[in-house]
């Protein structure tokens, strides 16, 4: 501060400096955190609450909003066969990814826990295809699958096996869009796998040695079990993410409709086909608001489920 | 990591192996050799595509080495008509780099708020933020949309920014690292030198907060170039971001594969120049709990 003090300044001046300065301190919070709660009231969850408002309406791109209709949007959802498939499809393509995912992350972070040269060098090769953008790695391994002239069908007939279908068929689809999710998450999922492991305190495994537990007896008896908030972290944000998958899968042929008989089709996609290309909004809501349950009860339930097999083990 | 071998040393002793030492041994490093081959391969065999003509995948037998028509494909990447690579190129940047800056500063402010200042309801609303980050916005789309027409924002980049100004995890990110980086003594040396709120911020919570903000900037700019699904929904074909430019190459040029994987691969460049030089801050960046989204 002014070493230099006015002499006239006056008492009154000082309080209403000092009011000001009370009232900085009071307000400032609120208004440091104002921007985002405004923001996100605004772009996040006015948006998804705005969208029960318009499944309960008759509403397409040209009209606007028509009538009130009550259930009929879910109703004729749910009655609608598409909608089902495209459930199925999403729910295996999940666990045909996520399943693999974490089992072959736990190994590679394993491995990368253990005390390695160039460090920093593996840790980054793993993480490369995250910035390969999803759109990208569809493209690639789309043509990779192809089933006539694909590489992979290329090497399976030299090893004399017959060409898959994995445009045409539906597992082999889900494998070949499980592949493409895996590609670019199994990494970064590692690493967020390592971060728990090396929390672990060293001297757990200094007293299983101690007792004669080997190197596996140590991972199922140690790691696995302390893992568990990581790994309830990681199933969760995969099971939030994994069941919106729409890139690959749109992007997996020239058509964007999931195959010619929905063998790919995705809740996602089939959301995007009744408010895009039937532009049907209320439908489309009435898909968006189904798929958030769905979301939230998976999600709790993986929670339950992984509770009671790290506790198990 | 220290490097003796103590068990009572500070920090995180190593751990001791006795049946297979310390360092893995040549499965290990075979096995982490694999899985690097596998994340490489797929861009290798774009380049490998990309490089070739219409004929190269169109043969039985397969080819190892790249040919040497990239740059003859890439021009005609940047030439093609339908897809207006160079718009999408300044697109994608312009997105990221203002998603990337808005969120960083946004969620510094609420972070320093959270962490640092006391005031009523701050608990509740901290647990707000953190319930709020498992919410999937995606869903919102429709009337998202239905809202950028009304507002006669569809089709350009105001319509992909607005809805990502603001992250629930920035703010829970920023809120972590401050609370323990940055002294509450500072804080009120400032307070008592007079400084105002706003001054204290900017002169002490900004430059403690900038390891934390530079990471934050990096993930979110990543996640805002990969972004596909609204602004393929939101932005029409003539003013596209990377993204959508590429569904647009590979809907015109599916004929000829070697196109679209040359796109593929000039689209992947910036952000893997972006990964050679902060791919390490990538790397603990989520190792100190980066959340995918």
């Amino acid at each position: 501060m002014s070493t230099v003090t006015a002499p006239e300044r006056s008492v009154r001046r000082v309080a209403f400096s000092q009011t000001l300065s009370r009232w900085d301190v009071k307000v400032s919070p609120y208004l440091y955190i104002s921007p985002f709660f405004i923001l996100f009231a605004i772009t996040g969850l006015f948006p998804l609450v705005y969208t029960a408002w318009v499944s309960v309406h008759e509403w397409n791109l040209i009209g606007g909003q028509g009538d009130f209709v009550g259930f009929d949007n879910f109703a004729f959802v749910l009655s609608n066969p598409p909608f089902w498939i495209a459930l199925r499809n999403t729910f295996s393509i999940f666990l045909i990814s996520a399943v693999p995912q974490i089992i072959l992350a736990l190994l590679i972070a394993a491995v990368l826990d253990r005390n390695l040269r160039a460090k920093t060098f593996w840790r980054m090769g793993v993480l490369l295809p995250y910035v390969v953008a999803p759109v990208a790695v569809t493209l690639i391994f789309s043509n990779m699958f192809g089933d006539q002239y694909g590489l992979i069908n290329n090497l399976l007939g030299d090893l004399g096996i017959d060409p898959i279908g994995w445009h045409s068929e539906v597992l082999p689809s889900h494998i070949a869009i499980a592949t493409m999710v895996n590609f670019r998450w199994t990494g970064y999922t590692a690493l967020i796998l390592l971060a728990g492991m090396q929390a672990i305190p060293r001297d757990y495994y200094e007293a299983a040695m101690i007792d004669g537990a080997g190197t596996v007896r140590q991972f199922f008896s140690i790691t696995i079990p302390q893992l568990r908030p990581t790994l309830i972290f990681v199933i969760v944000t995969s099971t939030i993410g994994g069941l919106q998958i729409f890139d690959e899968p749109r992007l997996y042929d020239t058509a964007g409709q999931g195959g010619a008989s929905s063998q790919w089709m995705t809740i996602t996609i089939y959301l995007y086909n009744l408010g895009w290309g039937q532009l049907n909004f209320g439908r489309a809501a009435a898909v968006a608001w189904l798929l958030f349950l769905i979301i939230v009860i998976v999600g709790l339930l993986n929670v339950v489920i992984t509770r009671s097999i790290a506790r198990a083990s | 990591m220290s490097t003796g071998y103590g068990l009572l040393e500070r920090g995180r002793p190593r751990r001791r192996r006795i049946d297979n030492g310390q360092r893995p041994g040549w499965l290990g490093y075979g096995f982490l050799t694999a899985v690097l081959l596998g994340s490489m391969f797929p861009l290798y065999w774009s380049f490998l595509i990309g490089s070739g003509d219409a004929s190269t995948i169109n043969q039985q037998d397969i080819v190892w080495w790249p040919g040497g028509n990239f740059l003859s494909n890439a021009a005609a990447v940047l030439a093609a008509d339908a897809v207006n690579f160079w718009r999408a190129l300044g697109n994608s940047i312009i997105v990221s780099t203002v998603v990337s800056a808005s969120v960083v500063l946004f969620s510094t402010l609420a972070g320093f708020a959270f962490a640092k200042l006391r005031f009523r309801g701050r608990n509740g609303l901290l647990v707000f933020v953190i319930a709020t980050m498992a919410v999937p916005t995606q869903l919102g789309v429709v009337p998202l949309f239905i809202a950028m027409s009304q507002l006669q924002l569809a089709g350009t980049l105001w319509a992909v920014i607005l809805p990502a100004v603001v992250s629930a995890f920035g703010v829970f990110w920023m809120t972590q690292y401050l609370s323990q980086a940055l002294p509450y003594e500072l804080i009120e040396a400032a307070r008592v030198d007079g400084a105002s709120m706003i001054r204290t911020f900017w002169s002490v919570a900004l430059p403690a907060a900038r390891p934390a903000a530079a990471m934050l900037a990096l993930f979110t700019f990543i996640a805002t170039w990969t972004n596909f699904f609204w602004p393929f929904i939101v932005l029409d074909r003539q003013n596209p971001t990377l993204p959508v430019a590429l569904s647009l190459l590979q809907s015109n040029y599916f004929v000829d594969y070697s196109i679209v994987m040359a796109g593929v691969i000039l689209s992947t460049i910036p952000l893997l120049i972006l990964f050679v030089v902060a791919g390490r801050h990538l790397v603990s960046g989520i190792m100190q709990g980066a959340v995918k989204g």
